[in-house]
């Protein structure tokens, strides 16, 4: 096990390679308004984080990680291309696996702006190469070609929010799916309501008095909308069947590209992100990345408290599932982030980072 | 000697010495009516500890107390991973009370956790803020919705007349311990889905970290031979 202070020293090493490629060194505050964190992870981000209490400036959290400090600084600074490194300590909570250490380093790179495939390709090489001493496998994926199948189907806007909105949370995503690709009619247990309410009758009258923030008309405006989704047609089995094929590709990142191509036919949004991934990986190849060793997998990146929407990556230990833990180094790409943490600006970013610790017990277990 | 921890008031306290009772161990309180001292007959090397039924669930984890009384739902909140720090020797048949979601009754849409899911997105993009619910029980409510995949709600703590929040508007559900219902349906809420988040009652549990000497494993073995014998 190596001790702290080499783990220390091997955290800032690696911040000062990806400065000397031209990156800005960043710092972030350790304790951080809660609120912030609350806002764009929910309730669940109070399992991860050590949330604690200042009598004035009200709840805060020891930081979790780096890249919301970082997405903040950015958008606020007005600046529109910028890359940044950082390295120290962040604080996670592990009730569930008392095995994992709840503080650890890392160290990071994030570009915002410029061409996205290129910014995928600089982040993924750069890490790469502080590794390639090291007996590691890197698997990739990209939550883009999801995103891209959702907006592609044959379905209302409604319904792709829905699904986009449990992009994250696998089994709600294939329950809504499931739910929309059934026939449509107002049967079931709550068919008899909703065409009441779709004839006009007034079916709050006799509901209970009304308490509360939420209203009468929020109550009744969902319930207009359950009675025109009912009658919507169920998008079409063999859309649903794709959505299920690229959850489940997995293969040599180089040979996916030309099944996306094929699906375009049933969905066809799907050639524009095939389209994106022949750029990045065309990128990577320039920057002498060996497309043959790298692995892609339809579902990966796709877990909770996560928010990569694009390009994802992971690398991991020879031998070692991407559901494993720990990853010797992740990252991926989050534009949707920076739009909302941006007060209405948004810019493409990439980013990653390495776990030193990780890598020095890789490197000692090599001798 | 092995120390039992059981609730040192009221209803929870004669039930349980009724429970021990019924399987010939004696409990009972010694001194004044004030003193929190107590005695056992009928098993060897058993020393009564009195506690609040709220600091049992902690006195176990921590081992100070080798057999404890209290709900399922306390050992839930309060315990990370309970599983490995306490085992449950035996349901214990009262104390019954279920952990239940209720919304307001008007919300003629909601009546499941998916309901509760699409009504949270609306109501967050309508207000601003995620849809608050009111709890005291942070850990089994948000491991709950967060299993089922609820999003776009905030847990507000409160620690009692949790009913009364939706009225105030100080919340838009609440998560609370319920036996009967009435105080639900008396403050126009509902409950929603079919089971409760949990079904709690009195459980006799033992510490998987106390010190288990042979003699307090003598004294349990006493005690669970009296326990199967009922």
């Amino acid at each position: 096990m190596p001790d702290r202070a080499a783990i220390r020293d091997e955290a800032h090493r690696i911040r000062r390679v990806f400065e000397a490629q031209g990156a800005e060194p960043f710092e972030a505050e350790i304790l951080q308004p809660a609120d912030t964190l609350l806002d764009l992870y929910g309730e669940d981000i109070r399992a991860r984080a050590y949330v604690t209490a200042d009598p004035l400036r009200g709840e805060q959290m020891l930081r979790p990680d780096f890249t919301v400090s970082v997405v903040q600084a950015h958008m606020e600074s007005g600046r529109t291309e910028a890359r940044y490194a950082y390295s120290g300590l962040i604080f996670r909570q592990q009730d569930e696996h008392p095995e994992r250490p709840t503080e650890y380093f890392q160290t990071g790179l994030e570009i915002f702006g410029g061409d996205p495939a290129e910014a995928d390709a600089e982040v993924f090489a750069t890490i790469a190469a502080e590794l390639s001493d090291l007996p590691v496998r890197a698997v990739t994926g990209d939550i883009g070609v999801l995103i891209a199948a959702v907006e592609g189907l044959e379905t209302t806007a409604i319904r792709k929010a829905a699904l986009r909105r449990h992009l994250w949370r696998p089994e709600r995503f294939k329950a809504l799916l499931a739910r929309y690709a059934a026939p449509a009619g107002l049967d079931g247990l709550r068919g008899g309501l909703l065409a009441r309410v779709k004839a006009g009758a007034d079916v709050l009258a006799e509901a209970g008095p009304e308490i509360g923030l939420r209203s009468g008309g929020e109550v009744l405006a969902r319930l207009e909308r359950l009675a025109a989704d009912a009658e919507e047609p169920p998008i079409p089995a063999e859309q649903v069947a794709l959505v299920d094929r690229i959850l489940r590709l997995r293969g040599a990142a180089w040979a996916m590209a030309a099944p996306l191509r094929e699906m375009s036919g049933v969905i066809p949004s799907l050639s524009a992100a095939a389209a994106r991934m022949e750029a990045r990986l065309a990128a990577l190849e320039s920057r002498g990345i060996d497309l043959d060793a790298l692995e892609f997998e339809g579902s990966f990146g796709r877990t909770s408290l996560e928010y990569y929407d694009g390009f994802v990556f992971g690398f991991l230990v020879d031998g070692q599932r991407p559901d494993n833990w720990p990853p010797l180094a992740s990252g991926g790409r989050y534009d949707a982030m920076t739009r909302v943490l941006g007060n209405g600006r948004a810019a493409p970013a990439v980013g990653g980072v390495i776990r030193p610790e990780q890598v020095l017990k890789l490197r000692e277990a090599q001798c | 000697m092995l120390k039992l921890g059981v609730p040192s008031k009221g209803r929870l306290m004669e039930q349980t010495f009724d429970w021990f009772a019924d399987r010939g161990i004696h409990l009972a309180r010694t001194g004044s009516d004030r003193e929190y001292a107590g005695s056992v007959t009928g098993v060897d090397g058993v020393e009564l500890v009195l506690l609040s039924a709220g600091e049992i669930p902690r006195e176990l984890a921590a081992g100070r107390i080798h057999l404890g009384v209290t709900g399922s739902d306390l050992v839930r909140e309060k315990l990370a991973r309970w599983q490995d720090r306490v085992e449950s020797l035996s349901l214990m048949g009262f104390g019954h009370a279920d952990l239940i979601l209720a919304v307001p009754k008007f919300w003629l849409d909601v009546e499941t956790l998916s309901d509760l899911d699409a009504a949270a997105a609306a109501f967050r993009a309508e207000h601003g803020h995620r849809l608050r619910i009111a709890t005291k029980y942070h850990r089994m409510v948000r491991d709950y919705l967060r299993q089922h995949g609820v999003a776009d709600y905030q847990l507000v703590d409160s620690q009692g007349a949790t009913e009364g929040t939706v009225k105030n508007g100080t919340a838009e559900a609440i998560a609370d311990i319920t036996s009967t219902g009435e105080t639900l349906r008396a403050n126009h809420l509902k409950i929603l889905g079919e089971a409760p988040i949990h079904a709690s009652q009195a459980n006799l549990f033992r510490s998987l970290s106390a010190a288990w000497g042979t003699a307090e494993q003598a004294s349990l073995g006493q005690i669970t031979d009296r326990l199967a014998a009922a």
